[in-house]
């Protein structure tokens, strides 16, 4: 590490600490604004009509109110988007890490043919239809209004696959050509050697590719429009964005207003961040360990 | 011909397990391209890419004859300029701060806080950031009313917006974009720090004649890299972030794309304005690596 602990004597130790301090104070400050919006609106979410009236909420509920959580689990059609997320977000996942692998695994061996089919996936990395080229494929694949426009146009990342593509170049090749030696198929080898020494790099792919199908949303405003089909960040841009009603979440219009439409749309919010907050702390330092193994390119 | 025969006898399963993946590249990357053709057409959706009437460029000359179209290609640059003097030195003061912390558990836990705005989609953003920025409502202007500052319309004027659109990147970026750079400092030679200590260099000495040094080939290729995506712009940020009423700074090339092609089905004209962004952008992209490669010796891709 760094050689901080190497001062001279005559580097004054006071100094030395007031800049520590005052470094500290400011990422301190910086920290709480990070995460004061979120906290601000949790709050709104969590507290009482006359709190949020009164302009009193910052980021602390006042007077706990779970009536805004109650509206939105009632409702069948917010429910069923987090259920269209979820599972999409699972098969999308495995779909993708499954043709990343098969991609990358022949590719990283000196295979006649793989130079071209490189120069195939990295053109498309320059170079691509466009929104409109795109748009008019699905449509004539009968995918609109279908999980399949979601799951297959962006099934393979190049970038991901030149990160795994990277690390199965870096991996022992004696236990590889050993493999072989003793006839063991590609296959073979593939699921017994390769796949159980990648393990950390495919974590760290599946979390990218799952964080990127999660919070996807421009293809789904393209290719999605039957609500039974929205995932949940259609519907929440749905329920916060589009809605000049008072009530967002549609109910019918007999009914009393109960519950503010600012505290339903933060709940709203604090539904769709939920999923990202419970898993993010676990797995944060997949995340970071992908941004390196991409960085050794750069 | 028979050693080929027995390479590919050998090796048959790799070839297989390439199928799937070139098949997907074909269809869903390479089969839009062909769409690019309806650019030079006069595109109808019901007698397809065979059948509509070509046109040659006069989709082009009508895309360059549109206000609308330069209004967009304007708050594109706009936005990316804007981003690249605020959004792409943060991250660079935020990590030289971090880098600068000795405690270990409390830059653990700051890094873990500062990174996550990242995981967030921008619809989770732009509903937060709707109602953080209310001109009544929200919790900014309320607390500034408290210091007796009248309500700033933060969403609704465009000069506001933008600021607005700026302090909104920042927080989403910031964080996450010190790691490149905390990787980067890491990589610096300790040995240097030892010496500037023997010569009685303070900490601000060695972050601006070490750290900073240390770090200027990561930054020049990051900032010659942003430079390159100058006319490309991200779609979801603008669209969830912009609303009606700073349309004449939030309009960019792809929410203009989306509009005019998607929403109103003129196809060949949004293909066309997305043509022109691709091979502009392919041209900067290019030359920015061609230039990457020329300062640090080795390109990115």
């Amino acid at each position: 590490m760094k050689a901080v602990n190497h001062r001279r004597p005559h580097s004054s130790a006071p100094g030395i600490r007031a800049f520590e301090l005052l470094n500290m104070g400011i990422i301190a400050v910086l920290v709480i604004l990070c995460l004061a919006p979120l906290l601000h609106i949790a709050s709104m979410s969590l507290s009482s009509n006359r709190a949020i009236l009164s302009g009193e909420v910052t980021v602390f509920p006042l007077g706990i109110n779970f009536e805004a959580y109650q509206k939105i689990f009632q409702d069948a059609s917010m429910i069923r988007s987090l259920l269209v997320s979820i599972g999409l977000t699972a098969g999308y996942t495995a779909l993708s890490m499954l043709m990343t692998v098969f991609a990358a695994y022949p590719l990283s061996k000196r295979l006649k043919g793989a130079k071209f089919v490189m120069f195939l996936i990295l053109f498309t990395m320059f170079f691509s239809g466009g929104t409109i080229p795109d748009y008019l494929l699905i449509r004539s694949l009968h995918l609109t209004n279908h999980l399949g426009s979601l799951l297959l146009p962006a099934m393979i990342n190049p970038f991901f696959l030149i990160i795994l593509l990277t690390f199965l170049r870096s991996l022992p090749s004696g236990l590889l050509e050993a493999a072989e030696m003793d006839g063991s198929s590609h296959f073979h080898s593939l699921v017994r050697i390769v796949l159980p020494l990648s393990m950390p790099a495919l974590a760290t792919l599946s979390l990218f590719y799952a964080v990127g199908r999660w919070n996807g949303f421009m293809d789904a405003l393209m290719y999605i429009t039957n609500p039974n089909l929205y995932p949940i960040q259609l519907k929440l841009y749905q329920v916060v964005m589009n809605s000049m009603t008072n009530d967002p979440l549609s109910m019918q219009g007999d009914q009393v207003v109960s519950v503010l439409p600012e505290s339903i749309k933060a709940a709203s919010i604090m539904f769709a961040t939920l999923p990202i907050l419970l898993v993010y702390p676990w797995l944060q330092k997949y995340f970071i360990s992908g941004v390196m193994i991409g960085a050794v390119k750069e | 011909m028979k050693q080929s025969w027995l390479y590919f006898l050998r090796n048959w399963q790799l070839y297989i397990l390439l199928l799937g993946p070139v098949a997907y590249f074909l269809i869903f990357k390479y089969g839009p391209m062909y769409g690019i053709l309806i650019a030079f057409q006069d595109f109808n959706l019901f007698k397809g890419v065979m059948g509509s009437p070509w046109v040659g460029f006069d989709v082009f000359r009508e895309v360059f004859g549109m206000s609308a179209f330069y209004k967009a290609l304007r708050n594109t640059f706009m936005l990316n300029l804007a981003d690249l003097l605020f959004s792409f030195p943060a991250p660079i003061l935020l990590a030289l701060l971090l880098n600068e912390i000795t405690r270990v558990r409390f830059k653990k836990w700051a890094q873990t806080i500062l990174y996550l705005p990242h995981f967030l989609s921008w619809v989770i953003i732009g509903g937060i950031m709707l109602q953080v920025f209310a001109t009544n409502t929200g919790i900014v202007n309320l607390l500034l009313g408290h210091l007796g500052i009248d309500p700033i319309p933060f969403l609704t004027d465009k000069y506001n917006w933008l600021i607005t659109y700026l302090v909104v990147g920042v927080w989403q970026s910031a964080g996450w974009g010190t790691i490149i750079y905390l990787a980067a400092i890491t990589g610096i030679n300790s040995e240097l720090y030892e010496a500037a200590a023997m010569d009685g260099a303070g900490r601000f000495r060695k972050m601006r004649s070490i750290t900073l040094p240390g770090i200027r080939p990561t930054i020049v290729v990051l900032l010659i890299l942003k430079i390159g995506e100058i006319v490309q712009i991200s779609f979801d940020r603008p669209y969830v972030i912009g609303n009606v009423s700073v349309l004449d700074f939030s309009e960019v090339i792809s929410t203009f794309v989306y509009k005019t092609g998607v929403q109103t089905a003129n196809f060949s004209l949004a293909t066309a304005v997305g043509l022109f962004q691709a091979v502009v952008g392919i041209i900067l992209l290019l030359a920015a690596n061609r230039i990457a490669k020329k300062i640090t010796g080795n390109g990115v891709f």
